[in-house]
Parts: C-alpha cells; sequence; structure tokens
C-alpha cells in the first residue's frame, strides 16, 4: 500500500486494520498487516493491539488510543458539538457534504479529533487523538477548532497537553481553510507555551503534510511509535519529483530519530510510563 | 510572437505585433498614426474583456505566467538600499527564498519572498521557487534578526510549494514549516504579507502569518497545487482546471472566505504587462497598512493576529 492510497480519503478510510475484521465472521480473529501472523482479538487487546509476532503496532481508533492511554475511567471529553462546515462547498466525484455525512456514520465520531482530559498516573493531562478512519485524519476547520480548545482547557486547568497525531494532512475540500489550520494550531501552542505548559507530541502511523507541518512537529519533545511514517511530502510524490528510489527505511521512525526530528522511539506499551517519566521533569509541581 | 504569451492571450499579442510594425513604419509614414491609434484602443478593450472574464484555471496560468514579475523585480522597484542577506546559519544558503534589509520610504524594513528566478539557469540555481528547509529556517533567522531591530517584516509568496525530496525530508522540512508558522504567530513585528503569485500549500504558509494579508488579483492560494488536489482527489490529474475551481483559488473568493484582507489590483492585461504599476499598487498598499497598523500596540497587534487566525474555519 502506498502513501497515496493510504491518504486519499474516499479509498483509504477503510483500508486501516480495523477494517481488516471483517474478513474474519466471528470477530475474534484478526491478520497482522505486517506479518499477517493470526492475531485472537482478546489477546490483541491485551497487548495494546501491537502483534505480538512482530511487534508491528496496528491503527487503533482515537477513543482506543484515549482509553489505554489515560487512568481508567479518567477520560472526560471535551471540544463536542463542533460541525464541519462545507465553507467552499466542494464537490468533486462527491460532494464534501455527502463525504462528511459517510465519515460520520462510519466512525460515529463528528469530526477527525477527538479532545479530552483525564488523568495519567494520577496528574492532571488533556489529550488529543486524531481518528485516522475519519477522512484519513485530515485537518480541517473543525479540527483546528477542537485542537484549540483542546490547548485552551490545558491552559485553563494548567495542564500539560499531549497530541497523538495520525493524518494524511491538510483537507483538500476545504482548502485555504484547512491550511490555515496549521497557523491557528501553531499559534494556540505558542500561547501553551507563554503559560509554561509542556507539550508532547506522540507521532503515529501515518503523519504527512499540513498535520505534519504544524501539530506533529511542534513538540517541546517530540515521541514516536515504532515503524511510523512522518513526512512532509509523500514517497510517491517524491519519487515522481527526483526520480529516485527511496532509501530503506525513509521517513520512518528509526530515520526520523536518526536525523535528529524526533527525541524518542517508544514502544506502544511504555508510552504511559515514559510521557509520565518525562512530566514529572518537565512539571513537577502536580 | 514570443513563446511567453498564454493561450488566452494570443488575440491581444497579435493586435500588439501589428502596432508594433506600424509603429516602424510610422516614422516614414505619419499618415498611419490614427491607425496605430485605433489599434491601440482596439488593444485595450481586447485585453480588458478577456481579463473580465477569465476562469479560475486560467487566473492559475497568470499567477504562474514566465513574465511574471518575482520578488526581485518587486524589491528593486518598491524599495530602496536594499541588503540581501544570505543563510541559515546551519546548513546553507537556499536562493529560492530571498531576503534582506531595505528602505521603505525612509523606514528599515524586512523584506522576504520566494524567487523563482527568470531564466533557466537561474530557475535552476533557485530551484524554481520551491525551498528546501534551510530557506525557511533563513526566513525564520531573518524575521527574528527584524524582531530584535525593532522592523516590520514584509513577505512576499510565490512558490508552487516545498521542494519534495529525499535531502529535505532528511533536514527536517516538516518541522521548518511548522517552526515558522509558530515564529510568525508571536513574533513582536508588524508582519505584511503579499501573494504575488503563486501561493502554494505549506511552502507558501511558511511566510503567510501575519497581520495584514493582501493577494495580487490574479494572485491563487490554495493548500495544494490544482494538479495535486485532482490527482489526490478525483484520481486524475487532468482535472486540475475543474480542482481549481472547486477551491476557490482565486483573490475574490479568497477575500470572500476570509483568508486576505485585501486585493491589490493589477494592470489591465495582468503584472506582467506592467512591472511599474504593480510595484506602484503593492507599494501604496504596504504604506497604508503600515500606517493603519501603527495605530495598535504590540500587544493588541499580537491579540489581532491570534484573533484573525481563530476565525478561520471556526
Ligand atoms: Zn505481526
Amino acid at each position: 500500500m502506498n502513501w497515496l492510497t493510504r491518504l486519499i480519503p474516499s479509498i483509504g478510510s477503510n483500508r486501516d486494520s480495523e477494517s481488516s475484521k471483517s474478513k474474519v465472521p466471528d470477530g475474534l480473529w484478526n491478520n497482522c498487516p505486517a506479518c499477517e501472523a493470526i492475531l485472537y482479538q482478546p489477546e490483541l487487546e491485551k497487548s495494546l493491539f501491537v502483534c505480538p509476532k512482530c511487534d508491528h503496532h496496528l491503527r487503533i481508533g482515537a477513543r482506543t488510543r484515549m482509553s489505554i492511554f489515560f487512568d481508567g475511567g479518567s477520560f472526560q471529553e471535551l471540544a463536542t458539538k463542533i460541525t464541519t462546515k462545507d465553507i467552499l462547498k466542494f464537490k468533486d466525484t462527491k460532494s464534501y457534504s455527502q463525504r462528511i455525512k459517510e465519515a460520520v456514520s462510519s466512525t460515529g465520531e463528528e469530526e477527525a479529533i477527538v479532545i479530552g482530559k483525564g488523568k495519567l498516573e494520577g496528574a492532571e493531562i488533556v489529550a488529543a487523538a486524531f481518528e485516522f478512519r475519519y477522512m484519513g485524519g485530515s485537518m480541517g476547520g473543525a479540527v483546528g477548532t477542537k485542537f484549540v480548545q483542546g490547548v485552551d482547557a490545558a491552559i485553563e486547568h494548567k495542564t500539560p497537553l499531549i497530541c497523538f497525531s495520525t493524518s494524511g494532512g491538510a483537507r483538500m475540500q476545504e482548502s485555504m481553510v484547512s491550511l490555515m489550520q496549521m497557523a491557528k494550531t501553531s499559534a494556540a501552542l505558542e500561547k501553551l507555551k507563554e503559560s509554561k505548559l509542556p507539550y508532547i507530541s506522540v507521532m503515529i502511523d501515518p503523519i504527512y503534510g499540513g498535520v505534519s507541518a504544524s501539530i506533529a512537529m511542534l513538540g517541546d519533545i517530540n515521541i514516536a511509535e515504532p515503524k511510523a511514517l512522518v513526512g512532509f511530502a509523500g514517497r510517491r510524490v517524491i519519487e515522481q519529483t527526483v526520480r529516485v528510489d527511496l532509501p530503506e527505511g525513509f521517513q520512518k521512525s528509526e530515520f526520523l530519530l536518526e536525523h535528529g526530528a524526533i527525541d524518542m522511539i517508544v514502544h506502544r506499551r511504555d508510552l504511559r510510563a515514559k510521557v509520565s517519566s518525562i512530566l514529572s521533569k518537565l512539571y513537577p509541581t502536580q | 510572437m514570443s513563446i511567453n504569451i498564454l493561450e488566452f492571450e494570443k488575440p491581444i499579442a497579435e493586435v500588439a505585433e501589428k502596432i508594433e510594425a506600424l509603429q516602424l513604419a510610422a516614422s516614414d509614414n505619419p499618415e498611419l498614426l490614427p491607425q496605430i491609434d485605433k489599434l491601440k484602443s482596439e488593444q485595450a478593450t481586447l485585453t480588458k474583456k478577456i481579463y473580465s472574464k477569465l476562469s479560475t484555471w486560467q487566473k492559475v496560468q497568470v499567477a504562474r505566467h514566465p513574465n511574471r514579475p518575482h520578488t526581485l523585480d518587486f524589491i528593486e522597484r518598491i524599495f530602496d538600499e536594499f541588503e540581501e542577506l544570505h543563510g541559515d546559519r546551519q546548513f546553507a544558503d537556499d536562493a529560492s527564498l530571498v531576503g534582506g534589509i531595505a528602505k521603505l520610504e525612509g523606514m528599515p524594513v524586512m523584506i522576504i519572498g520566494h524567487e523563482k528566478g527568470r531564466d533557466t539557469e537561474e530557475k535552476v540555481k533557485r530551484n524554481f521557487g520551491m525551498p528546501q528547509p534551510e530557506g525557511y529556517r533563513k526566513a525564520k533567522r531573518l524575521m527574528q534578526l527584524a524582531e530584535q531591530f525593532d522592523m516590520p517584516v514584509i513577505t512576499f509568496i510565490d512558490t508552487a510549494g516545498a521542494y519534495p525530496g529525499v535531502e529535505g525530508e532528511e533536514r527536517g522540512q516538516s518541522e521548518a514549516i511548522a517552526r515558522n508558522l509558530a515564529v510568525m504567530s508571536s513574533l513582536k513585528s508588524k508582519i505584511l504579507v503579499v501573494v504575488t503569485g503563486e501561493g502554494g500549500s505549506g511552502g507558501a504558509l511558511a511566510l503567510g502569518v501575519g497581520d495584514h494579508v493582501a493577494i495580487l488579483e490574479y494572485g491563487t492560494y490554495s493548500v495544494a497545487s490544482p494538479e495535486a488536489c485532482a490527482s489526490i482527489v478525483w484520481r486524475e490529474s487532468d482535472k486540475a482546471p475543474e480542482a481549481a475551481e472547486a477551491m476557490k483559488v482565486g483573490a475574490s473568493d479568497l477575500k470572500k472566505i476570509g483568508i486576505v484582507d485585501e486585493i491589490i489590483v493589477e494592470p489591465i492585461g495582468g503584472a506582467h504587462q506592467d512591472y511599474d504599476t504593480i510595484s506602484a499598487n503593492i507599494k501604496s498598499s504596504l504604506l497604508k497598512n503600515l500606517a493603519e497598523l501603527s495605530k495598535f500596540s504590540q500587544e493588541e497587534l499580537l491579540q489581532r493576529r491570534y484573533q484573525r487566525l481563530l476565525k478561520i474555519g471556526a
């Protein structure tokens, strides 16, 4: 699967790990997308959706992400009832408003990001998580607005902010409104910085374009899950432009670490402990 | 006829050619003069007619016109005593993005803009105006220098986008762009943005956060090039004209949506017909808006800049 087919909302939305369940009638079995090992769903949940055979980190939805990251039962959703506006009345082979309807009904989410507050090892935090199944986790006006409300909540409650990014980038159907969300969210993060509150960016496979070049890269601490693809330009675009074969491991977490873009690669099972440890030093007052 | 003439400009160019021929002959035949005048007015009417109903896709072509004035053309005509400054102090000097200090009617200013280059050799040197991370980091350095010495920043946007390449990814293209957005949103200097040609994607926006955003009449600004949008959304790159239309890349639509604050009028037939006039129009916009922004305290200015962003897509 190349970056483009993965990121195009119309065809990308149902190609993540969650959809491969549908191959299996009773819903108890799943295939690892990396090593194709047959995985038993209850076991997979216990391993936080990491393949026990090859350590591949399967894609998980925003709410699953939140529920495994926050202390049990402490997650409270924020920034709800923000609806998507079709400002441009965009229509390609389908109208944008139709695409929104479909994304809402297939994911049960009102937009491609979920915001909430709660506790991590007892400490108050605010977190944001992109929902990749919602139009490839693309960022439009509503995503930007929700993210800013998350920043505002962190400032109001004087808590750190953690964002789990996974996104194809800006949302084409909102064109400039979408592009400006990069500036809006980056400006909000400057406010967080002025309030001396830490921002931890956790990069989840994949992140490209407008989300990579704003929310994801602006962490005071940048963390990535193993083997996550993160870049500005998509792999196919680069191949077509420069006509070279991309180096092995190009744009993967390990590549980012080697080139100085991130602080560390953290396994999903260690994420809570690691973030908690970092926050206890950056923000020990709690 | 020059190869630098767009398909829809051809009827205008034909009349221009006739005028030129008659002008050559007129030195010996003064009776031709009335005919020249007639052709000139015919040319003006035709240009006005063609340019008054350009499709969005045609505007994209004007924004990318090979003869369109670029940042260095504007700098030469608008400012005095320009001193170009080079390098990001970390890796390289990126010639696709130029910057430096100059005077605008006696006032020191920092100018930063994309530069596509004119002839083939220069275009290659300037990477067709598509910066690498070091370009954006040079821009950031110059913005911070402006802040240090309390001068306004004026940016000129004209790029198809940030350069998509292996080295750019290795050196952190995403981070370079993201950092500029953050820095510009809290920079204590006034920032005036002018989209002069193509405003393509994050590579354009990395110079685009400011207190006042103007666009030239035939400038365009979009989340991706119409070709890229077409291949991503329609999955057919030849749907670019439809994508340009759907993304509303033209100046008047962008003003309606609240992306830009002002449209700077171009000479009839486009900025490439008359560099001096378009430069004068930009200059008067800059002077007017700088005066306007001087009414605000630094704190108000930053608050206004943030509110301007919050409104978009809220
Ligand atoms: Zn596996």
